[in-house]
């Protein structure tokens, strides 16, 4: 076919947007990675003779502290998820629909908040050793109880409320499942518990180790816990070498080592997600769940409530107490500068992180190359980085540049800088955005994955522009996602403890550190009420999770 | 009682709704059956009945003349000597082909089992395979496993729940003729669900057509489709249409659509009566009076299938060889040509 001229030419489309796009992305992406670049070079750097000491007493005990800890949360998260999993979605019992929503709670308690109200109620004048005194006539000393400021008990507080990472993942595995493989298993002659453990369980390998390994990141994360019960790992131990021994380069080299654990997890957790193609299964057409009967129902209604005492009701209940019988010494100005404090922060992050989001994604999504996939994966790592790890990584390169301005400045006008990033709201918010983007990258991408190519082409085709598609579908298609990750990352703001702690301007209190404050002078009855604003507002997220919830015939 | 399956009347209800409603059936040992109905007509629900994953609510069920299911006592799944043969496969995942053929074999020990899974694989001829994960397999392959797996423990009688719907359709009748020939040559007692008649008539013996969770007949496929018992399975089996016609005492039908065979049992002269007319009883004869309005034509590469109007309003079938090539609108000469008269009297329904 002999090609004429045509009678038209087109303008060719400038390149411009596309290098815009493309630069915004890499630029970003270089920017996000900043903190754990310079975390990660610190290894490079030279040893200071803190390392001597540190070698000589007290590493072996963080890592033997974050070992057991990982292994205890591990084990911990592994029997309370999938027992939940398993009962709300395999079986059919009284209160099971209450229940499969519900277990979310303790995603709204931070577990630094747990430690202090288990130890409130759990110490020598707590309400549980004071009902057993009264009640068996005991004396100080007369009886032996568990103590819960230790390893075992910061075990159990972030077991309590890391499980739902485990419970929400193997559900869905669960719900999953075919009935027809299931079926297919009991027609081969095995009974219902032997079609769990050869069949159910295996299935759900993956989600199980996805879902535990983002606990154990979690875990390598707390803070707050840890240091309130006093035990040694990574956090704390980064903690006291910055501002104990005010070695800053040797906290970054222990960040560094807890960065290899942090690795080691999210290659797990990669690699498990994957792995979750292969084990799909048709979807179930209809439930079919274990009918529990007498003393099994009665068993497994138990087991459901118990998990949700210990995981919500229990602290949530002693919190309110706390708070009723405090709640005029403290409901002052101050705690308003509190709130406001953190709620401008968490709506600032939020928003940074939201805009970010949408650069992130749209660029994907436009101009899908390799380099670009990669730096937005990059980007989204963020969350498997402890919050230690970040603020220390921020630490160095702000005051590496205002180091750098003052001294330039002096030697040039005679006139000192002083401190124009380190100790700002900009280093805090920052670090926020560099651990809290994923979040709303993750949200933001799927809300764009729905928005499916074919809607933009028939919308060209029916003579939009690209900008009147983006006013005219995107945005009230993506209206939902957009409030999510806003959501979602104000409230992952709001419960921050160690990044806002390193980080903050001097004499800048939030909700969070004010109750860790509170909570380390021993005033845990003071402490109440910012942990109360806290779990209230964490409470958010946990009912837009359960209402998004998949489950075959059920509305959660 | 020598009968491999027997089902008395059986039901089965969700509250109101009847979704199987006084089947009796009975399979020889050997026999394949089927369960052909369109969607919705209990037939699924039957077989999982019979295979223990769907309580009864009348009636009975007995294998080998043991009592299986009643309303009162369902012996579980697993305890039933029952294979089957699901719908979408149901391999397991995580299993490769040797263990997902092996996972029913348990009871046996280490060395008679793998003698069994290598004969297993033998016969779907699978062999090579046997490392292979189920997402490794094409559909043909999976079905073949999923077949295997079912008859590794020898089951009494082996179900199959639309074994062939989620292959292509030139696999299905292929595959079809070749699991009829493999259970044929092995014995096996087995029934199929399908909503496909092509499938049921390539693999069954007996066919039992389902409609609103009653057995409308249960036949070889030769007498459902040459004396259906009813409308609905005149309609249901091959194409046709039924028109009402008037038929005289010298056997005329009404507009002239020619001689019915006085002999039928059925027809009394002077009433209406419902008429099966399929494509292949009306002809195309350029010498014929009959001239019948086109008012639909489907091409079908070696035929025509025309859609002709009677005077009366009524519509009938004709396939022409491909070359008889009529518009629409324009008229086709045609004369009827009833091989097989099924007629219903226009009063039952």
């Amino acid at each position: 076919m002999e090609v004429g001229t045509p009678a038209f030419t087109y303008p060719e489309p400038s390149p411009w947007p596309a290098r815009l796009w493309r630069t915004g992305i890499l630029l970003g992406t270089l920017l996000i990675a900043i903190p754990v670049l310079v975390v990660v070079a610190s290894l490079l750097a030279g040893y200071s003779p803190a390392w001597q000491h540190l070698l000589s007493t007290v590493i072996s005990d963080y890592v033997f502290n974050s070992i057991v800890l990982m292994l205890g949360v591990g084990l911990g998260t592994f029997s309370l998820g999938v027992s939940a999993a398993w009962l709300t979605a395999m079986c059919e019992f009284p209160g099971r629909r209450f229940f499969s929503w519900a277990l979310l709670l303790p995603m709204a308690m931070p577990a630094y908040i747990m430690a202090y109200t288990y130890t409130g109620m759990l110490d020598y004048a707590g309400p549980v050793q004071t009902l057993l005194r009264d009640t068996f006539g005991w004396g100080f000393g007369d009886y032996w109880f568990p103590e819960i400021r230790s390893l075992g008990g910061a075990i159990c507080m972030l077991s309590l409320v890391l499980y739902p990472y485990v419970y929400l993942l193997v559900r869905v595995a669960f719900l999953e499942q075919s009935t027809a493989v299931l079926e297919a298993s009991r027609n081969l002659g095995k009974t219902p518990w032997q079609t769990l453990f050869l069949v159910g369980l295996p299935l759900a390998r993956p989600a199980i180790a996805a879902g535990v390994s983002l606990a154990l990141m979690e875990t390598l994360a707390d803070y707050g816990t840890v240091a309130y019960f006093g035990v040694s790992t990574f956090t704390t131990g980064i903690f006291r070498t910055w501002y104990g021994l005010g070695e800053l380069q040797t906290a970054a080299q222990l960040a560094a080592f807890l960065l290899l654990f942090v690795f080691t997890l999210l290659i797990l957790e990669r690699r498990s997600r994957q792995r979750l193609r292969f084990h799909k299964t048709a979807v179930r057409d209809f439930p079919t769940r274990i009918s529990l009967r007498g003393w099994r129902a009665a068993l497994g209604f138990s087991v459901a409530l118990m998990i949700l005492l210990a995981g919500f009701l229990f602290p949530a209940a002693q919190l309110a107490v706390w708070g009723a019988a405090n709640y005029l010494q403290i409901f002052d100005v101050r705690f308003l500068q509190l709130v406001s404090n953190s709620f401008m922060l968490a709506a600032l992050a939020s928003f940074c992180c939201l805009l970010l989001a949408l650069l992130f994604g749209y660029g994907k999504r436009l101009y899908p190359g390799p380099a670009e996939t990669a730096a937005v994966r990059v980007a989204g790592m963020g969350y498997a980085v402890p919050g230690t790890v970040i603020a220390v990584g921020v630490l160095i390169p702000f005051a590496w540049f205002d180091n750098t301005v003052d001294s330039l400045l002096r030697e040039t006008l005679g006139i000192s800088s002083g401190l124009l990033l380190s100790g700002t709201l900009i280093a805090l918010v920052f670090a926020y955005v560099v651990r809290f983007l994923a979040v709303s990258l993750q949200t933001v991408e799927s809300g764009l994955a729905r928005i499916r190519p074919g809607i933009d082409e028939s919308a060209r085709s029916l003579g939009h522009s690209p900008l009147s598609i983006l006013r005219r579908i995107h945005l009230p298609m993506l209206r939902g996602s957009v409030l999510t990750a806003l959501l979602l990352v104000f409230v992952d703001v709001l419960k921050e403890l160690p990044t806002t702690l390193i980080l903050r301007p001097f004499n800048f209190n939030t909700l969070a550190v004010r109750a860790h404050e509170l909570a380390s002078d021993e005033r845990l009855a003071d402490a109440a009420l910012p942990a109360l604003a806290i779990v209230l507002i964490g409470l958010l997220p946990v009912i837009l999770m359960s209402r998004s919830m998949p489950g075959p015939q059920e509305s959660a | 009682m020598n009968s491999q399956l027997e089902l008395q009347q059986v039901s089965i209800k969700y509250g109101e709704f009847t979704a199987v409603d006084a089947v009796t059936l009975t399979l020889e040992k050997g026999q394949i059956g089927c369960l052909l109905g369109p969607s919705g007509c209990g037939k699924t629900t039957l077989l999982r009945a019979i295979a223990g994953f769907e309580p009864i609510t009348a009636g009975s069920i007995a294998l080998r003349g043991t009592v299986i299911s009643t309303p009162r006592r369902q012996l579980p799944p697993e305890q039933r000597k029952v294979g089957m043969v699901f719908q979408d496969f149901a391999l397991f995942p995580h299993l490769d082909v040797r263990r997902n053929v092996g996972f029913g074999l348990s009871q046996l020990p280490p060395g008679k089992r793998r003698q069994r899974v290598e004969e297993m694989l033998d016969l779907v001829a699978l062999a090579p395979y046997a490392g292979a994960f189920p997402h490794e397999l094409s559909g043909g392959q999976q079905q073949r496993v999923a077949l295997a797996r079912a008859l590794a423990p020898n089951p009494e009688i082996l179900l199959l729940d639309e074994p062939f719907s989620s292959l292509d359709s030139e696999l299905r009748t292929q595959l079809a003729t070749e699991v009829r020939d493999l259970l044929k040559q092995n014995g096996v007692t087995a029934i199929l669900v399908t909503h496909d008649q092509n499938e049921a008539f390539a693999m069954a013996d007996q066919v039992s057509l389902l409609n609103h969770g009653r057995v409308a007949q249960s036949d070889t496929p030769y007498n459902l489709y040459h004396n259906p018992g009813n409308e609905f399975v005149a309609e249901f089996i091959g194409d046709g249409n039924m028109i009402t016609v008037t038929v005289n005492a010298a056997g005329e039908m009404s507009d002239g659509l020619g001689v019915l065979d006085q002999g039928h049992p059925r027809w009394r002269a002077g009433e209406p009566m419902r008429l099966l007319v399929r494509p292949d009883d009306v002809i195309h004869d350029d010498s014929s009076d009959l001239q019948l309005r086109v008012v639909g034509k489907a091409f079908r590469g070696a035929h025509n299938l025309y859609d002709l109007l009677l005077p009366d309003g009524q519509h009938v079938p004709c396939l022409t060889p491909s070359h008889v090539d009529v518009a629409l609108g324009s008229h086709l000469p045609v004369r009827f040509h009833l091989q097989h008269v099924v007629v219903f009297s226009a009063n039952q329904g």
